[in-house]
């Protein structure tokens, strides 16, 4: 039986489109030490370390979890990578999790983080497949013709994506971390923009940022004697598939669905859109969040672009998704999970500020990643279970 | 290099080049490409039909793939992408056509090039083929298919398959 564990420190960097100011250490140590000192520990306290990141590419520094031990202190200290593409943050949460779940550690910090600033994502993302057509164009050129696909199947109207886009981009502007602050959208204004990958406009699609988020992680007995507020861990859940196969369902993978399944599972919910406070999900292209909602089980098929049209997503809403103003705001994508698990903890932390969900108990942190191929779910609460 | 707030950044190269081994199913896709054929293979397990057979097993069964299938040449659409986005090593002038083909005969799509039509008549179900370059220019690549055309058949009615891999 798994121990009980709560995430008792949060920290997060401001996110920009470019932080010549730090190197990607000194990037790594700004949220570090908003961590630990949000959790009112040193690092000496800690007794592991998990480090995620995206594809190495993506800065061209191979291993940077090598030369980031010295940023972290962790001389004398376990320090574990994990890599799961774009769901990399929260996966990486998760295996920091498991650490104390296990008993094998009471305290664990855990990082993600991304410097898109320092390469070229687009380029990283878009190397030919050997002998293949290079027509592949970004993971904006992967995944507008699965948006294409849920137009055509579920009736959606074309400008749902851009509600999604203002009203992230609007959230965005109550956090004070987040990359971009544009609080002048509207919907008119919206679909004005650009097609980039057609049917994806401009509005639509997340920034590219330099960011870095970081939890302290603490077993229930630490917890227990540990002052301040803190989001106890319920459930987590991870799944994957091949990015390929025949019959693959794209819109909708199974593999999502089975992790969302094991999640509500795990965490005794039999009813996500009535049960869960909060959402913090994974969407770095607009469509991506009715999509999710019925692939998570909250929506109905075909029926989760009427639940945005009908404002159900809005911080007023019934169910409130990325208050933070999430991956359309702030893009460090080793980050951008971790993001997310670490806002949802914020919300039932009671610490989340401007854009704090009054009352909020259960929060849902998502994340996904490669060619929706990586699922990776937590479930906390600021009650234990 | 640049300086902000006295601060380097400096700008350096990146490049490697590498050697791929190719295997045996991935081999006989390539030679078939070199003779003009598409050639994929189906598992003894599912007889799902894969073009091209990048993994030697089919992702579903585990099974090795073994039996040789052509495919095409003609297909379906299945979904696509308009891009009309810049970016570094793109060899394709803009805006373009990136479509999800459903080869005759194969049960997985794969992403090409739709042109000799304008953009905004490509549909979901549309039939296409290949039109191949000068043999001269062949080699192990799907580049030797220089893109896809409307065929002028009726579309396809797609269902299920709409928008799916």
């Amino acid at each position: 039986m798994a121990e009980l564990c709560a995430v008792v420190g949060v920290g997060q960097t401001k996110h920009a489109a470019c932080r010549a100011d730090v190197s990607i250490a000194g990037l790594v140590r700004e949220a570090v030490d908003r961590a630990l000192i949000d959790a009112n520990i040193t690092i000496a306290d800690v007794d592991a370390i998990v480090i995620g990141k995206a594809p190495d590419m993506l800065e061209g520094v191979a291993m940077p979890e090598l030369w980031l031990a010295d940023a972290l202190a962790a001389h004398g200290k376990p320090v574990f990578r994990v890599h799961t593409a774009g769901s990399v943050g929260g996966s990486t949460a998760i295996v920091a999790a498991q650490h104390v779940m296990a008993g094998v550690h009471g305290t664990v910090l855990t990082i993600g983080f991304e410097k898109q600033s320092d390469g070229n994502a687009m380029w990283a993302l878009s190397v030919p497949i050997p002998f293949g057509m290079p027509v592949h164009a970004g993971a904006g050129g992967y995944f507008s013709p699965i948006v294409r696909g849920y137009i055509e199947r579920s009736g959606a109207p074309k400008h749902i994506g851009a509600i999604v886009a203002v009203k992230d981009r609007t959230n965005a502007c109550k956090n004070p971390y987040a990359h971009l602050h544009e609080p002048d959208w509207t919907l008119e204004k919206a679909l004005e923009t650009p097609m980039l990958w057609d049917p994806i406009r401009f509005i639509e699609t997340c920034p590219s940022s330099d960011g870095a988020m970081a939890l302290v992680i603490m077993s229930e007995e630490r917890a227990d004697k540990h002052a301040g507020p803190k989001a106890w861990i319920h459930a987590t859940a991870m799944r994957s598939e091949p990015t390929a196969f025949a019959g693959r369902e794209q819109i909708s993978p199974r593999a999502g669905e089975m992790c969302a399944e094991d999640l509500w599972r795990k965490a005794g919910i039999t009813n996500p859109a009535k049960e869960v406070d909060v959402l913090e999900m994974y969407v770095p292209f607009a469509w991506f969040e009715p999509m999710w909602l019925e692939n998570l089980g909250f929506a109905p098929r075909n029926e989760g672009w009427r639940w945005v049209e009908d404002g159900v997503t809005d911080m007023t809403g019934s169910l409130p998704v990325n208050p933070s103003g999430g991956v359309l705001s702030s893009n460090p994508i080793g980050a951008s999970g971790m993001l997310r698990f670490g806002e949802a903890a914020l919300q039932v932390m009671g610490k989340a500020g401007e854009h704090q969900i009054a009352g909020a108990k259960k929060a849902v942190g998502h994340a996904y990643g490669g060619g929706s191929q990586f699922f990776a779910m937590w479930l906390v609460s600021s009650d234990k279970p | 290099m640049s300086e902000a707030d006295g601060l380097m950044r400096l700008r350096l190269p990146i490049a490697v080049t590498y050697n791929w081994s190719a295997g045996p199913n991935a081999t006989s896709h390539l030679a078939g490409l070199m003779e003009g054929k598409l050639i994929g293979k189906r598992c003894p397990s599912c007889s799902s039909v894969y073009f091209p057979a990048r993994n030697g097993v089919c992702p579903k069964c585990a099974r090795i793939l073994a039996e040789d299938v052509t495919v095409g040449p003609k297909g379906t659409i299945t979904t696509f992408c308009i891009v009309n986005v810049p970016f570094l090593g793109q060899k394709i002038k803009l805006p373009y056509v990136a479509a999800q083909i459903l080869l005759d005969g194969a049960d997985i799509s794969m992403q090409h090039l739709i042109q000799e039509c304008e953009a905004e008549d490509v549909r979901i179900g549309m039939r296409v083929e290949p039109v191949w370059k000068d043999r001269s220019e062949w080699g192990p690549s799907m580049e030797n298919i220089e893109h896809f055309r409307p065929t002028g058949e009726p579309d396809q009615v797609m269902g299920s398959e709409s928008g799916a891999s």
